[in-house]
């Protein structure tokens, strides 16, 4: 084994076919988006070279600013929801329902398989209003509130998106910390158990420094997720009303596609890219000093 | 293992990888079907939107009787795209020269200064037909349609819609309320279905042109029909108070509640069915509309029950309820480069049998002559019909001079004037300044 890994000639052909896959689909496409930058026009109108002239149409653009603002509003709040929740329930698998959690671990995760655009129509239903109220609004007025038309304005279309992805995906995320709670051994909770600590301070102090390491990964995950989120804000209420709920990555499509502009639509590709590059990098290092001090 | 072997290996990995790259970068290059390439074309190829099956549906019907013998030489063969992906797909069929003879393409993409009519790459259906001499066969009030829309005839009136009120004869006689001439009388009335509980206009609003056709529409009647020309030579500005006033008055009947609850979410089928199912008194609606109004399983109020009247006027205006709003259909452009006799045989087919045909069978209003007799036209569509024959004028919708962008912010920012979360002013401004960047 070890001769062959050895030999370079072996190196190369062992990584090669993969290698070469992954520069053609993957960097060839990342670097010509890079260039295209510079560029404006479309495959059929051709590409004029305009410097750095994207650049500073967006940093202008009040419709690229909304859509960053967006993004990054709804990647901190989803991702810490997503977090909380998850945490959460994998703390009540793990020392509550115990063995027990199998069935509840399979309900919560469910959601998580289904297409996301089934799931936006489904809860376009549910918020529906006018003469077929759905049953949101049909229990506000039960309630003896007034119906609220939720996708008329940016921040109830936010609001839905929100409740809807941490519906999806909260499951997710429970088993993926569950993962990595279960890996403490018991040894060390009964230890601490003895000492003392019971609750939340077992949590605190025992629990959470322990599934550190899971918990980072997640983070990062669920935040380079949420960045780029696309299908649920254009299932749900197509990046509406006006451009309110609009993600970068909706605005680059449209950009890109809709209105025929490769080269300001590689441009926003190219910010989104930076922000989770910066957003994980920033994650790492947090990690890293946080790792040293336990 | 021995480097003998290794070394074979290694030029099988690389053979392999190398024409598997030469297959990706030749699959990038061209789709090598049923592109137009550079050579005649072995099938008509017809790309046409999926959400309207109209065209392909009447040219299949030509296919198996007039036009049986272009299609013998020449086979039809359609393909659909989703309306929302259609600058994508041509923009990148033209790229790699695989454009079908016939396509359905971006209202901005065929005008002269277009991608496709810069490039030359679509044909003026005008020269062709003279010379094929069927140009009669083409109403004169569509060609100028096309013409106004697209800068050329870059486009041929399949479907020729006019625009106007659909409005419940029954709800109105209920509620002692005529059919408004004005716009003052439009809002009056509408004040009163609202008291009276009924929907008072329907629109889909979750699509947006529903919402701006009202607005260019006020435009047109206050500013006369040249407005909309004025803003794409510069001459005027949508921040113009006037123009301004347009946005407005349609945002105050959202604000009055006068489109009922939902408007913004509405879709087209949730629109359609409450006017049908006779919730609604009036819908701002196009000739398209006429098949559901026909069919008696939609049409629960009964298509005797249904009336049109044209967009009212505004007090003071310099336009008038006889300029119509109409429109051709999506762009149906044809490749240069594609075009043979045997696609001058189909093209003549069309223009000579399609009118009659797709009226006949699907109660479609086209802008072809109608050459052989037709039966049992309906009674409501028999009206449009002959008001297309005899309309003058024509006027554009909202958006048709305006670029991708602007149209899209157009659409989108429609919900937000109504919900009043917009004002007219921040609207106008909005399409204005998208306007400035694309020149």
């Amino acid at each position: 084994m070890q001769s062959v890994l050895g030999d370079k000639k072996a190196i190369l052909i062992l990584l090669g076919p993969a290698l070469l896959v992954y520069t053609l689909v993957k960097l060839v496409p990342v670097f010509w988006s890079l260039g295209l930058t510079f560029y404006t026009g479309n495959p059929l109108s051709g590409f004029e070279f305009i410097g750095l002239d994207n650049f500073s149409r967006f940093a202008e653009d009040p419709q690229a600013r909304s859509a960053l603002w967006f993004t990054l509003k709804y990647a901190l709040v989803l991702s810490a929801g997503q977090i909380v929740l998850g945490y959460a329930l994998a703390l009540l698998y793990v020392f509550v329902l115990r063995r027990a959690s199998t069935f509840v671990r399979t309900v919560v995760f469910f959601p998580t398989v289904l297409p996301t655009v089934a799931v936006a129509l489904l809860f376009n239903s549910l918020f529906a209003t006018g003469q077929q109220d759905g049953p949101v609004n049909s229990g506000l007025e039960a309630a003896g509130l007034s119906a609220v038309d939720w996708f008329s304005t940016g921040t109830g279309t936010f609001v839905v998106a929100i409740l809807m992805e941490l519906w999806r995906s909260m499951g997710f995320y429970a088993v993926l910390l569950y993962a990595g709670l279960v890996d403490i051994p018991e040894e060390t909770l009964e230890s601490a158990r003895l000492e003392g600590a019971t609750g939340w301070r077992l949590v605190r102090h025992v629990v959470l420094p322990l599934s550190l390491p899971v918990l980072l990964s997640s983070v990062i995950f669920s935040v380079n997720n949420t960045l780029k989120v696309f299908d649920t804000l254009l299932a749900l209420n197509n990046g509406g009303p006006g451009g309110e709920t609009t993600p970068l990555t909706l605005y680059m499509y449209r950009t890109v596609f809709n209105y025929a502009d490769y080269g300001y639509g590689s441009t926003i590709a190219f910010v989104l890219t930076v922000m989770c590059l910066l957003v994980t990098l920033a994650v790492f290092r947090s990690a890293r000093r946080d790792i040293t001090r336990a | 293992m021995s480097v003998a072997k290794t070394g074979r290996r290694g030029w099988a990995v690389r053979v392999t990888a190398a024409t598997g790259a030469a297959l990706l970068l030749a699959g990038c290059a061209s789709d090598g079907g049923s592109g137009s390439g550079g050579s005649a074309p072995d099938k008509f190829s017809l790309l046409t939107p999926a959400e309207n099956a109209i065209i392909r549906d009447e040219l299949t019907t030509l296919s198996k009787n007039q036009c049986a013998t272009a299609e013998e030489a020449l086979p039809l063969s359609s393909e659909t795209v989703a309306q929302s992906d259609v600058v994508q797909k041509i923009t990148l069929l033209a790229s790699q020269d695989a454009l079908p003879v016939m396509f359905v393409a971006g209202t901005a993409q065929v005008k002269p200064n277009g991608d496709l009519g810069k490039g030359k790459l679509i044909a003026d259906y005008e020269q062709t037909l003279k010379d094929l001499g069927v140009w009669d066969d083409i109403l004169p009030a569509a060609a100028s349609t096309v013409k106004s829309a697209y800068g050329s005839m870059a486009s041929l009136p399949f479907q020729y819609n006019i625009e106007g009120i659909f409005y419940n004869k029954k709800l109105f006689a209920d509620n002692g309320v005529q059919p408004p001439q004005t716009w003052d009388e439009l809002v009056r009335a509408a004040e009163k279905f609202k008291a009276a509980g009924v929907v008072p206009i329907t629109e889909a609003g979750s699509q947006g042109w529903p919402i701006t056709r009202l607005i260019g529409m006020y435009i047109f009647r206050s500013l006369g029909p040249d407005a909309m020309l004025a803003i794409q030579k510069g001459e005027a500005k949508l921040t113009d108070p006037r123009y301004v006033a347009a946005a407005k008055a349609v945002a105050d009947l959202g604000a009055a509640g006068l489109f009922g609850e939902g408007i913004t979410s509405r879709t087209t089928d949730a629109a359609n069915a409450q006017f049908l199912n006779g919730q609604a008194a009036m819908t701002y609606n196009g000739s398209w509309f006429l098949a559901n109004l026909n069919d008696p399983q939609q049409n629960k109020v009964g298509a005797e029950n249904v009336g049109f009247i044209p967009f009212p006027t505004v007090s003071g205006g310099q336009g008038n309820s006889g300029q119509w709003p109409a429109n051709a259909g999506a762009a149906t452009a044809l490749a240069t480069r594609s075009y043979t006799p045997k696609v001058g045989d189909w093209l003549k087919c069309v223009a000579e049998n399609y009118g009659s045909s797709v009226l006949q069978n699907q109660g479609v209003i086209s802008g072809f002559r109608t050459n052989q007799q037709v039966s049992n036209v309906p009674p409501l569509t028999s009206q449009l019909q002959e008001i297309v024959s005899k309309a003058s004028e024509t006027v554009l919708w909202f958006e048709a001079l305006m670029d991708a962008k602007t149209t899209s912010d157009a659409q989108t920012n429609a919900a937000l004037l109504l919900t009043g979360k917009m004002t007219a002013d921040k609207y106008m401004a909005t399409l204005q300044a998208d306007l400035d960047q694309a020149r």
